[in-house]
């Protein structure tokens, strides 16, 4: 088994690095290229990258954008933004990039089915936005988290297992740029329902939310924005990754 | 002296990562799909991702399947597969009803995992691998050096002495595979870093 990853999440907004709270209030962090060598000389497990304007604006994710960072990158990476389409995912695989994240268009299960049998599962990242609604408790959120769907995330994990996606990346929206610790409860639901690595996504604040992800959430990664991206609680920008990343594996 | 390097381009479409790798490491390689380069070449790279089906479908498409296995059984250029390339050498694969290039004595199975909480598939992530046979492919490879992982399927040889190194998911199973002028890796050098590029280093420069 390999050791649980430790994954840094850069959103792009336009040609900028930016950083939510809760999914809103961005803040311009700096240029993603850089932040993006940075994270390659700390020899970061993996990186994601996200247009979160992407899916709303009705395009996907800049290829010149993807093609860059392939350029800079000696690292596995995946990106993810308004992909709606087989041809936009050859594009992006043939740059020399290892799975695509796929969000809102995910809804669309044979999309993700189609996706998974032209490129193989391993290719092929689902991204799950959750958010608690009033009267009906957790339910699937898509396009940067605006709309509701009608799917609870346990049932809709299940779902992108059978078609073929090959990772869920869990992300309860309320814990977005918080800092204060995973939804653990909802990342074991899904991660003990599923047979695909899940990726625990948002409000990690510090090493013990990090293990307890792997620990208690039963995770096969732990993602994160703000804890790479922000020296301390004060959100002074300063890109960092643990040196020691191996210390993981002892909570697996 | 230089070899002439061709990266086989059968349209898996994910060729880049090699090619990058191995710019950076300052070799001179071409990348085709034509019969005539693989004739000429003095080695060659299997590369690429996706389904075992429809690569071994692109392959037989650009009528590449009868040059391969003259390049590789008759005058025995070194080959190196990388992941779905090492896979496409074996004879069949649970993946698929289409045979494979059969170059291996060799079976591709889907993980078969009891502990599906703690043992996720795909496998995907860093792991180290354990030697079982000292090879060129791995000199100045340190034993503690990890390598990238991203895949469902993997390989069952029938026999144990093509075995390199093995890797743990649940079970063990073959990371590495050398036969003959026949070499293969599960993981993905392209993406591994510095160990990754001294094994494309090796294979490029074995004698």
């Amino acid at each position: 088994m390999s050791r649980p990853r430790l994954i840094p999440v850069l959103l792009l907004s336009g040609s900028g690095l930016v950083k939510s709270v809760r999914f809103k209030g961005h803040r311009y962090i700096g240029d993603p290229l850089n932040a993006a060598r940075i994270f390659n000389e700390l020899k970061a497990d993996e990186l994601i990258f996200l247009d979160i304007q992407a899916s709303r604006e009705g395009r996907c994710i800049s290829l010149d954008f993807v093609n860059e960072l392939a350029e800079e990158l000696t690292m596995p990476f995946s990106v993810g933004g308004g992909i709606t389409s087989i041809e936009q995912i050859r594009s992006i695989v043939r740059a020399g990039v290892e799975k695509v994240v796929i969000g809102t268009h995910a809804v669309e299960p044979d999309f993700v089915r189609q996706a998974a049998y032209e490129f193989g599962s391993s290719t092929i990242s689902v991204c799950i936005d959750v958010k608690k609604t009033f009267w009906r408790g957790d339910r699937v959120h898509v396009k940067n988290g605006r709309v509701a769907t009608q799917y609870d995330p346990i049932g809709f994990a299940r779902s992108m297992e059978d078609a073929g996606a090959g990772e869920l990346i869990i992300q309860p929206i309320d814990r977005d740029g918080t800092m204060s610790g995973l939804d653990v409860a909802l990342i074991n639901s899904i991660s003990t329902q599923v047979t695909v690595p899940v990726v625990a996504l948002g409000g990690a604040g510090n090493t013990a939310d990090l293990i307890e992800g792997i620990q208690k959430g039963m995770a096969s990664a732990v993602a994160a924005g703000s804890l790479f991206v922000f020296r301390d609680a004060d959100r002074g920008v300063l890109i960092n990754y643990p040196s020691d990343k191996r210390f993981l594996e002892n909570y697996a | 002296m230089s070899y002439k390097i061709v990266i086989v381009d059968y349209g898996s479409g994910n060729l880049s990562s090699v090619e990058r790798s191995l710019s950076r490491i300052g070799v001179d390689f071409k990348v085709s799909g034509r019969p005539e380069d693989i004739e000429s070449a003095d080695k060659l790279i299997l590369a690429g991702v996706g389904h075992f089906g429809s690569a071994m479908q692109s392959l037989k498409e650009r009528n590449l399947v009868e040059p391969l296995e003259k390049a590789v059984l008759t005058d025995k250029k070194p080959v190196l597969g990388i992941c779905l390339g090492m896979e496409l050498m074996a004879q069949s694969s649970e993946e698929s009803d289409a045979p494979g290039l059969g170059w291996l004595d060799a079976s591709v199975i889907k993980f078969r995992v009891n502990d599906t909480v703690r043992y996720k598939v795909p496998h995907i992530g860093w792991s180290r691998v354990t030697t079982k046979k000292e090879s060129r492919l791995m000199k100045g490879v340190d034993d503690s050096a990890e390598f990238y992982f991203l895949h469902a399927y993997h390989l069952v040889l029938s026999n144990q002495s093509a075995l390199l190194s093995e890797c743990v998911h649940e079970r063990n199973y073959a990371a590495s595979i050398e036969s003959g002028n026949i070499f293969g890796v599960q993981y993905h050098p392209e993406k591994s870093r510095e160990a990754g590029l001294q094994l494309l280093k090796n294979f490029v420069e074995l004698q």
